[in-house]
């Protein structure tokens, strides 16, 4: 490298060469198959015993029981810290990790996630 | 000729990290150096006493970022010596593998940021498109680019499989080629050498009486690294060379760092290949019995400390950090002692600080008398007569707020 014609092949090679960066926003990327992203909370499999808001390092998680033996689910998406704690220590498998990680919004208020019911999951407008 | 003392910091120009040192200077010389820490203190240790050990867990892994599998591995392994709980050898060496590949990524990291000290850019442009090859299995494996959060009390919480397995080695093939480029790089590039050669010395002696640790020290010529000193997870099983350098200057320190890569690509090789099946964790007591343990780990920085004191029930009595900045951070004033300004970034960057980790505990001194502390309700009334020194009253808010209490 003591020739500066040394790096004029590099110059040239990289000249060709597809960039190193992708186009976030444009272009969507994708986590890997265990990552630990958003968790979501199945209701029907949940026996309300509160072994994840235990062990979870931020009390972001909330479980509340509802009549007639339903639980209620609420993550508070700016406490958490991801790191899946609870989905290791529900003795019943009812949280589960996601891929999802663009969980910005533009309000404060909106940033949790209550599960309720089976089907849908309802974020407060 | 006259000296100038000047305040750098507390946001340091080129680390983004709050610390503030104050540079006496004689023209462009330096005649003295402190470091003033305290400005990122979280609190940690006391944190970790209101929670339970497995939180902590994940609390102590947030001291650092980029050696976050440094901490966590630190506090586990002491809490596991604790409870008499003999982790499973894979995860042993999971552990080690995590480890290694944080090393790379934090080794990466650094030669990019150094790069960019001395105008270098280039470098720090393929330094960091290279780690992004290490951060991907990172996340692959563990579930997270930072904070892998793979550790917990009594082993690991994921498994290796064997496609992850070909994964890494493949990654590894491209960084092994890549770092022998940088290795070429800096044997030869001479305006590399220039800039670096005599910038920062640190005598042999010096970094003996100074307790260096980590690449500050190898670099001096010392062979000190916990990896083998005191071997931890699955060190004593591997094959692997301490990397020393005798330049005792910031152009050492990047050897060191770079034969360092090369050493942990071949260790993660040979760790693969040897990993033994079965199991990854065993059941760890929520209630850890009363004692205390040390635990001692080689960050990518230097050796990392963790103390903590067990009494019995789900919490820790008492949880002490030594991060390796502390321990190096004294040899800086030395490294700079009579040389000159433009040196200060690269010579700080050079240990490879990490200012935020460091800060562990504040004492407060009364202003006028220094040797008397402040408790918390001194420092209390003293904010209050500030204030009101200065026209501000808090008096009516204070109601306020107690009555709707
Ligand atoms: S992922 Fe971690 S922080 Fe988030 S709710 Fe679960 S345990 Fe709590
Ligand atoms: S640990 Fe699982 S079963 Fe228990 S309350 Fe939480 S989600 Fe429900």
């Amino acid at each position: 490298m003591t020739r500066p014609g040394k790096m004029i092949r590099l110059v040239v090679e990289t000249f060709f060469k597809k960039p190193a960066t992708t186009l976030y926003p444009f272009k969507k990327v994708e986590m890997p198959a265990n990552f630990r992203g958003k968790i979501i909370f199945k209701p029907h499999l949940c026996i309300g015993c509160q072994m994840c808001m235990k062990d979870c390092p931020s009390g972001a998680i909330k479980i509340t029981k509802l009549p007639n033996k339903k639980f209620e689910c609420e993550i508070s998406l700016a406490k958490c810290i991801y790191c899946a704690q609870c989905v290791d220590s529900c003795p019943k498998k009812a949280l589960e990790s996601t891929k999802e990680f663009e969980l910005a919004v533009l309000d404060r208020k909106n940033l949790k996630a209550v599960f309720s019911d089976d089907t849908k999951e309802t974020s407060p407008e | 000729m006259r000296k100038v003392v000047i305040p750098i910091g507390p946001q340091h120009p080129a680390l983004k990290e709050p610390e503030s040192f104050s540079v006496t200077l004689s023209g462009e010389r330096i005649m003295a150096f402190s470091a003033r820490l305290g400005y990122n203190h979280r609190g940690i240790e006391k944190a970790c006493e209101e929670r339970t050990y497995i939180q902590d867990v994940y609390l102590v892994e947030r001291i650092c970022g980029i050696c976050s599998h440094a901490h966590s591995t630190a506090f586990v392994q002491a809490v596991e010596e604790i409870a008499g709980l003999s982790v499973p050898e894979r995860a042993l060496y999971i552990r080690t593998i995590i480890a290694e590949l944080e090393r790379i990524h934090s080794h990466l990291l650094w030669l990019g940021v150094a790069g960019h000290e001395i105008g270098f850019d280039t470098l720090l442009m393929y330094t960091w498109r290279d780690r992004e090859v290490v951060m991907d299995i990172l996340a692959e494996l563990t579930g997270n680019r930072v904070n892998y959060g793979i550790n917990t009390i009594g082993g690991v919480r994921r498994n290796i499989d064997a496609s992850e397995i070909s994964d890494i080695l493949k990654a590894m093939d491209i960084l092994e080629e890549r770092t022998k480029y940088y290795i070429q790089l800096a044997k030869e590039e001479t305006t590399l050498i220039k800039r670096l050669s005599c910038v920062g010395i640190l005598s042999h002696e010096d970094a003996l009486s100074l307790g260096a640790v980590g690449p500050t020290a190898r670099a001096s010529g010392i062979p000190r690294d916990t990896r083998k000193d005191d071997p931890y997870a699955a060190y004593d099983k591997l094959e692997f060379k301490v990397i020393t350098d005798d330049h005792c200057d910031v152009y050492g320190r990047t050897l060191v760092r770079l034969g360092e890569l090369m050493e942990s690509y071949k260790m993660i090789r040979q760790a693969l290949k040897e990993m033994p099946t079965g199991p990854i964790s065993v059941k760890a007591p929520r209630k850890i019995p009363a004692g205390e343990a040390f635990s001692r780990y080689e960050a990518p920085r230097g050796e990392d400390v963790h103390y903590v004191k067990a009494d019995g029930t789900d919490r820790p009595e008492r949880v002490k950090v030594r991060a390796p900045t502390l321990a190096n951070l004294q040899t800086v004033a030395k490294m700079l002692e009579d040389r000159q300004l433009a040196d200060l970034p690269i010579v700080i960057a050079a240990i490879d600080p990490c200012f935020s980790c460091t800060d562990r505990l504040i004492s407060l001194r009364e202003p006028k008398k220094p040797d008397k502390t402040l408790a918390w309700e001194d420092l209390r009334a003293y904010s209050i007569e500030w204030y009101r020194a200065r026209g501000i009253d808090f008096t009516k808010v204070n109601r306020k707020i107690s009555r709707r209490n």
